[in-house]
């Protein structure tokens, strides 16, 4: 891999970012403040414990998370877009930059940006929850896995993009129902059976579970198959990406 | 022994739809020459850079750049092109240096040492003073040179300009053509493609004509103009009274000062000038009427068409 390739679009992904943070950042931080407010205090105040756990307690992990996917997703569909309508994507095709350079700079400036919103988030979460930390090694692993995956999903969506409809399409139809329907405002062991068993089918559900499991040790499913079904993902997702890229689909004409 | 810049044997393309952009291409362009490809508009001349750049996906045939296929190491290949498109194709909204500097990185080059590079490229392409201008507010002959700069930045082996003046006024026009000298003549090979046949003729030393996806003509400018049987000329006159009779030329009067003549390869505009003097008419000024390779394209584009 040509590592300054890698790091030159690494760099040019995080100034775009921060030089328009007001559109990347600040919006979900600001969102899930507001789902804080009014689900954690207002609601949350007259929801009891869930595995021991206050309400509000219960749904940091899942905002945090809910804030990473679509910030790290966004970030890559919407800048691999933009380099698509303005043809500048022509500018490491005609380079010797490898897919894999290539690949690891978008992933990993999503990643940032992911990681970055989630971290904003937790911080603004303290103001309304004294944090508890299970264990970290497990909050990190999850984190950047999580974000890692849906940096290369949104890597796939840019590819195959043709309009900027199609940027929209997955996030508001597939990846917003997945998220809310993912465990972020309940657990899913106070669903009837049926809605469980429809809800293991929900990826998400792992995500969000595992994450939570760091800070305070509780999961809805075990935290060993959240970590497989992550790991899964991210060698699946990223060999289509490597495919896509080899063939020069929606690239090459 | 002249090292092969570019190689290319039956080089064919069909789009998905079924469009046959290239049919069997063959050709060879030589380390340092300044080459132009000419053609229609769809002729198959980006078509052609597509492929050598990484593009286009070709169909079937053997290309190979500096003795490299691309088909094996292209990215090895790409390493020693620079190329700048017809169309602007960078980030409106990054600023000229950051343009310039981040294609570096695409090639490998630190960022560190790609700054050191920048300013004698900015500056002889007069983008220094703008190197902190986004690029959207930049001119459209500044957009231009600003994709020359970011062709030039790894210091590639060959150039492919695609189109490179189009749109550009005059004066930038030979300001570019003097600097794409300058850079053939300290070693550069380039390969042009143009709608402005003076634009080759001017530069170039060899040139190939494409018509529907397939190499009609390949050879030196200079053989080439010397391959045409006549050459017309306007003549701005004074002194024509009545009619006016030149025997051994062909000519069509447009008004009483301006004549219009064709001089055949036999014949010399010594000859044509001295049969106006016999007549007492005094020649203000003479132009050729077309240059000479674009009566040679406009020719061999109809001969085969017919």
């Amino acid at each position: 891999m040509n590592f300054t390739a890698f790091y030159t679009i690494v760099r040019k992904e995080v100034t775009r970012f921060l030089r328009i943070w007001s559109q990347t950042l600040l919006p979900p931080v600001i969102t899930q403040s507001l789902y804080f407010i009014i689900f954690g205090t207002f609601i949350g105040s007259q929801i009891s414990d869930i595995q021991g756990v206050s309400y509000m307690a219960f749904i940091i992990p899942g905002l945090v998370m809910m804030g990473v996917i679509n910030s790290a997703f966004m970030n890559v569909v919407s800048s691999f877009y933009s380099t698509k309508f303005m043809k500048n994507y022509e500018e490491f095709m005609v380079s010797p930059a490898s897919n894999q350079a290539i690949i690891f700079g978008y992933v990993i400036g999503g990643m940032l940006r992911g990681l970055l919103v989630g971290l904003l988030i937790f911080a603004v979460s303290i103001f309304f929850e004294q944090p508890e930390i299970a264990n970290f090694g497990i909050i990190l692993l999850f984190i950047i896995l999580t974000s890692f995956v849906f940096a290369l999903g949104g890597l796939i969506n840019g590819i195959f993009a043709k309009n900027w409809d199609d940027i929209s399409i997955f996030p508001t139809f597939v990846l917003t129902p997945l998220i809310y329907l993912g465990g972020v405002f309940y657990s899913i062991k106070d669903l009837p059976e049926v809605w469980q068993t429809v809800s293991k089918f929900n990826p998400i559900l792992y995500m969000v579970d595992g994450f939570r499991y760091g800070f305070y040790g509780i999961s809805d499913v075990p935290v060993l198959y959240s970590f497989g079904l992550l790991a899964g993902l991210t060698i699946l997702l990223f060999g289509i990406n490597i495919y896509l890229m080899r063939k020069g689909i929606g690239l090459k004409n | 022994m002249t090292k092969k810049a570019i190689e290319i044997i039956g080089l064919k393309k069909t789009y998905k739809g079924g469009t046959q952009a290239l049919k069997k291409v063959d050709l060879i362009i030589e380390e340092g020459d300044f080459f132009a490809l000419l053609g229609a508009n769809g002729a198959g001349k980006t078509t052609i850079i597509g492929i050598l750049t990484g593009i286009v996906l070709k169909t079937e045939g053997h290309v190979k750049i500096f003795d490299i296929d691309i088909e094996k190491d292209h990215n090895e290949a790409k390493k020693l092109v620079g190329v700048v498109p017809q169309e602007f194709n960078f980030n409106i909204f990054e600023k000229v240096q950051d343009i310039v500097i981040q294609q570096a990185g695409y090639f490998g080059i630190s960022r560190k040492e790609a700054k050191k590079k920048l300013e004698p490229i900015l500056k002889i392409l007069d983008l220094w003073e703008k190197r902190d201008t986004q690029a959207m507010k930049l001119s459209g002959g500044m957009k231009r040179r600003l994709m020359i700069a970011r062709a030039l930045i790894h210091g590639p082996k060959l150039l492919i300009l695609d189109e490179p003046t189009a749109g550009v006024d005059v004066e930038l026009r030979h300001s570019m053509w003097n600097y794409l000298r300058k850079i053939n003549q300290e070693g550069t090979t380039i390969l042009l493609t143009t709608h402005y046949i003076e634009e080759a003729e001017a530069l170039c030393k060899n040139v190939a004509i494409i018509k529907s996806g397939k190499i009609i003509k390949c050879a030196p400018v200079r053989e080439l103009t010397q391959s045409l049987d006549s050459q017309s000329y306007t003549i701005e006159i004074s002194g024509l009274n009545g009619n006016l009779e030149l025997k051994e030329f062909e000519y069509s009067l447009i008004d009483s000062e301006t004549l219009e003549v064709v001089v055949k390869k036999h014949q010399s505009i010594n000859e044509l000038i001295k049969a106006l003097d016999t007549l007492n008419i005094t020649v203000n000024d003479l132009t050729p009427k077309e240059n000479k390779l674009e009566r040679l394209f406009l020719n061999l584009v109809t001969e085969s068409k017919n």
